[in-house]
């Protein structure tokens, strides 16, 4: 049975994050709000991710979609040293290439979701692995969803062989108005997170509005219990953040003055169109801004607003009804902002989900298409590909094949937007880390050793 | 086609009145007939007093006095999907409790909770899924404060206000985890107060005392030193104080033991299946039905030789749970490659709308080294003429067998793509509206153009 994790809101959780305020660490005075050096002069948690070994290698014969809208039929797309040489057409050179034969077979861009909770929802979804809300507080911009992460968790594994996932961004909950820092990861398996970290990826921001957190809070007698008082509550907490002097640490702060400075990016969970209306208001007045709606299953009906405000919506294809402020949700969702000329991105907030991205991305072009709104197959792509990859602030690095981004690709074996297609191959920086054809190409994350199942196709 | 969609329009406007079965003849379509078997090109259906006369190759179709109709190049045609287990009927939105009849945590009653009342034809979720090419369904509460989830409904999704077609079609029970948590903590109380509630339940009637006090309680020898409590022994004419099952609960649970009415039984974990099967070996005449399963390849010869069908997860492949941690996508493929009958889950996917899309990730699988998926016809009938028949409504529903009900799908493209969508449903031979609060929103929405009058007057 379906369980929606975002709802079950743990209420027993006991606050185990004080703030160390250790009067020895660096002041903020370089003024890199997002990511203070520490006493080492270090920044703190640094990614240790270093892309595994990889052979060049030219997919060859392929249609090739590159992420950022372009079809290439028989195409060739070549790979070394971790990054793409080249996306082109069957005159390019693959000499010096092991070459693999992609006839039939589709090549895009690695998979991006820019909305899960591997990690701080991990399966087995039992109370002890519950640590992606901390929800003590209504405004938690201290805490850091990296250490919440466990790596062990299976679904990245699923994430990785069924959906080609090859970068994600792992957000707080939304019970809290200002959930805390995202964190975005390479799904490459490793020991601790720091070996999963997106090397060079700006931190996020989540916050929600609606009906979360007013209920969380409502509900224990505290402000707030009402969508007033949402706003209420934000307004004052950037204006205490603005106030801010940086003379003494405080994580929160640090948080919220990376988000003014521009250098932390807000994703804000948010289902109705005239709350998201209110939320890009407090934005100006508060001089932040929104990069991204998620849910925003109400999008279509201001996808004019969106796209002046320079904000994208990452939405599911069908998700609505389950409360209500989703009760409006509707299958053209996604194509009526296209229409509108507003940023589109699928997402998943859900370990099932993100093993199917592209699916979900056809099933929102299906019904563009008949609402008389034709969106190519290679525009479709990039909902899931290079607009994730804008909206966390790493598309100079990754989500499309254009020379020298990160050779993170899937070899599809059958078109993508079809449901009889699978990932066949995928490569983050430019190592095979799933192999349909190979057995042993594929992760066993610790949990699942010497259990039932191990190693199993899934 | 445009006959057919005016002939919508007027059942919309019309609602009020009992439509008639329409008498349908369509030729030049692809036909599906859920029975498991490939799909048909150049195909036809007939349908004739709201039944399935005919479906098949064009050249074998009878001589009848319908004009056939010419379905637009592509087209489709199958069975209406069968959805199960579903709670549709019973709720408006989720999250807020009045409006969910899903759940009946604080009733007194659990097995004696009978959904048929509460279904709500005019529920939106009823339309948006009959659009979506769903025309019948099991529906079922998710949870009482028992193990015991009630007495499930098999209903249509026709626009005629009347769903039921059949009331207590089934009772469920969960016997894994969430059966343990309700019963005190441990499967092993689920299973004590299973077979405490199937022994009153098997002694309703003889033992007009229920739930009576006793009046004088005798040991039972069992040839040791140890007195046997009467309750354990299955052969008491003294109930005690037991206040685990209420009469009405007891009652509901009588043709259960009958073998009458089929019993759900919610498991995962392969341990837990089994423990399901030995249950025949006690009460020989339960008609058992497996739901969730999701460890079944595990176990998949034992299910096949105890002849139990099952309503599996269809993409569940994570450790959601210690009781699902072999869950694999190729669990149904395996378990239909043991000779099991099953059906794919509709309660385990976001909407029961999913169901094509699970079925075609089920093809999908036959392409992968190692995994087990389905043909394209046993995935089509793991979303039609299967569950029919676990729910009893074998080549009456969810197959275009002569004689089955008149339920049609005219798809635009094959009904298990992504891309592909119903552009006509029948019930019963009736071609049904389409329209929902979403279909609405949708034509409202078409545009933002609020230059001349508020959104509001766009209706």
């Amino acid at each position: 049975m379906k369980k929606l994790a975002l709802l079950a809101l743990a209420a027993s959780l006991t606050a185990c994050a004080t703030a160390n305020a250790d009067s020895r660490t660096a002041s903020a005075s370089d003024k890199d709000w997002s990511a203070p050096k520490g006493a080492d002069d270090r920044t703190p948690f640094a990614s240790t991710y270093r892309p595994y070994p990889g052979r060049p290698t030219a997919l060859v014969g392929a249609t090739v979609y590159d992420g950022k809208g372009g079809r290439i039929d028989n195409g060739t797309v070549l790979l070394r040293d971790g990054k793409i040489v080249a996306a082109g057409d069957a005159s390019l050179s693959t000499e010096g290439y092991d070459r693999i034969d992609g006839s039939g077979k589709f090549v895009t861009p690695g998979v991006i979701d820019i909305h899960s909770h591997l990690g701080d929802y991990p399966t087995p979804s039992v109370d002890a692995h519950s640590d992606g809300n901390e929800a003590t507080s209504p405004m938690t911009p201290e805490v850091w969803a990296e250490h919440s992460v466990w790596p062990q968790d299976p679904g990245f594994t699923r994430a990785l062989a069924n959906g080609g996932v090859t970068s994600l961004q792992i957000l707080p909950g939304s019970a809290n108005l200002t959930g805390g820092r995202s964190v975005t990861l390479k799904n490459v398996p490793a020991r601790t997170v720091q070996g999963m970290k997106f090397p060079g990826a700006p931190y996020g921001m989540k916050m929600a509005c609606g009906e979360n957190p007013k209920r969380v809070y409502g509900g224990k007698g505290r402000m707030p219990s009402t969508r007033m008082g949402n706003f209420a509550v934000n307004r004052q907490m950037w204006l205490d953040a603005k106030a801010y002097d940086g003379k003494k640490r405080d994580l929160g702060k640090e948080t919220l003055k990376g988000v003014l400075a521009g250098d932390i990016l807000v994703h804000n969970h948010c289902y109705r169109a005239d709350e998201m209306a209110l939320v890009m208001d407090m934005a100006k007045e508060m001089g932040y801004k929104v990069t991204a709606f998620h849910h925003a299953v109400e999008a279509y009906k201001i996808g004019d607003l969106l796209r002046e405000n320079g904000v994208c919506s990452a939405i599911w294809a069908d998700w609505y009804g389950f409360k209500m402020e989703a009760y409006d949700g509707i299958l053209e969702n996604a194509a009526f902002l296209r229409q509108a000329d507003a940023c589109v991105i699928i997402h998943s907030d859900d370990a099932n989900g993100i093993q199917r991205l592209n699916q979900e991305a056809a099933k929102a072009q299906a019904a563009g298409r008949r609402a008389g709104i034709d969106i190519p197959d290679a525009e479709v792509i990039g909902w899931f590909t290079l607009n994730a990859a804008r909206a966390m602030g790493i598309d100079g690095m990754t989500g499309s094949l254009e020379p020298g981004k990160m050779a993170d690709v899937v070899l599809w074996n059958g078109d993508p937007l079809s449901v009889y297609s699978r990932p066949e191959k995928v490569w983050v920086d430019g190592a095979l880390m799933f192999d349909a054809m190979d057995r042993k190409r594929r992760p066993v994350s610790d949990f699942e050793l010497g259990q039932p199942g191990e190693g199993d196709v899934k | 086609m445009k006959a057919l969609f005016a002939f919508a329009a007027s059942t919309l406007a019309l609602a009020a009145t009992p439509a008639l079965a329409q008498d349908v003849a369509m030729t030049g379509v692809t036909v599906a007939t859920g029975d498991g078997s490939a799909p048909i090109e150049n195909g036809a259906v007939v349908l004739r007093n709201g039944r399935v006369v005919y479906a098949g190759p064009a050249a074998g179709m009878p001589q009848t006095s319908v004009a056939a109709v010419e379905a637009p190049q592509g087209s489709w045609v199958t069975p209406g999907l069968f959805a199960t287990v579903t709670s549709l009927g019973l709720w408006d939105v989720g999250a807020v409790s009045q409006s969910n009849d899903t759940n009946a945590g604080g009733s007194p009653f659990s097995a004696a909770l009978d959904v048929a009342p509460a279904v709500n034809p005019a529920s939106q979720h009823i339309a948006v899924h009959r659009a979506a090419g769903i025309t019948r369904a099991a529906s079922l509460m998710s949870s009482t404060g028992s193990i015991f989830q009630g007495q499930g409904a098999i209903i249509d999704l026709g626009s005629d206000g009347d769903a039921v077609v059949q009331p207590r079609a089934f009772q469920s029970v969960a016997l894994g985890e969430a059966g343990a948590r309700v019963a005190g903590g441990s499967r092993a109380s689920a299973h004590a107060l299973f077979r405490n509630a199937l022994r009153e339940a098997g002694q309703f009637g003889e033992d007009a005392r229920i739930p009576g006090m006793e009046s004088s309680q005798r040991d039972v020898r069992t040839g040791d030193d140890l007195p046997l409590d009467p309750r354990l022994s299955g052969e008491n004419r003294e109930r005690g104080t037991d206040v685990l099952l209420t009469r009405f609960d007891a009652a509901a649970l009588v043709p259960v033991v009958r073998g009458e009415q089929k019993l759900f039984v919610m498991v995962e974990r392969a341990s837990d299946i089994r423990s399901v099967i030995a249950l025949k070996r006690e009460f020989p005449r339960l008609d058992l039905v497996l739901v969730g399963a999701s460890e079944g390849w595990l176990v998949a010869p034992e299910i096949a030789a105890a002849g139990i069908p099952v309503i599996a997860d269809g993409l569940d492949d994570l450790p959601a749970s210690f009781e699902e941690l072999a869950s694999t996508q190729s669990n149904i493929g395996r378990m239909v490659k043991a000779g099991v009958k099953v059906a794919i889950n509709a309660a385990a996917m976001e909407n029961p709308r999913n169901l094509n899309q699970y079925a075609g990730n089920l093809v999908a699988l036959t392409r992968i080294p190692g995994a087990d998926g389905l043909s394209w016809g046993q995935a089509f009938a793991a979303i039609s003429s299967v569950p029919a028949d676990i729910v009893g409504m074998g080549s009456r529903a969810g197959v275009l067998t002569p004689g089955a009900v008149g339920d049609l799908v005219v798809w635009d493209g094959d009904p298990l793509e992504l891309g592909s969508t119903p552009v006509s449903v029948y019930i019963d031979g009736v071609e049904q509206p389409l329209e929902s609060h979403q279909s609405r929103l949708r034509d409202r929405y078409r545009d933002l153009d609020t230059s001349d009058m508020p959104k509001a007057y766009d209706w």
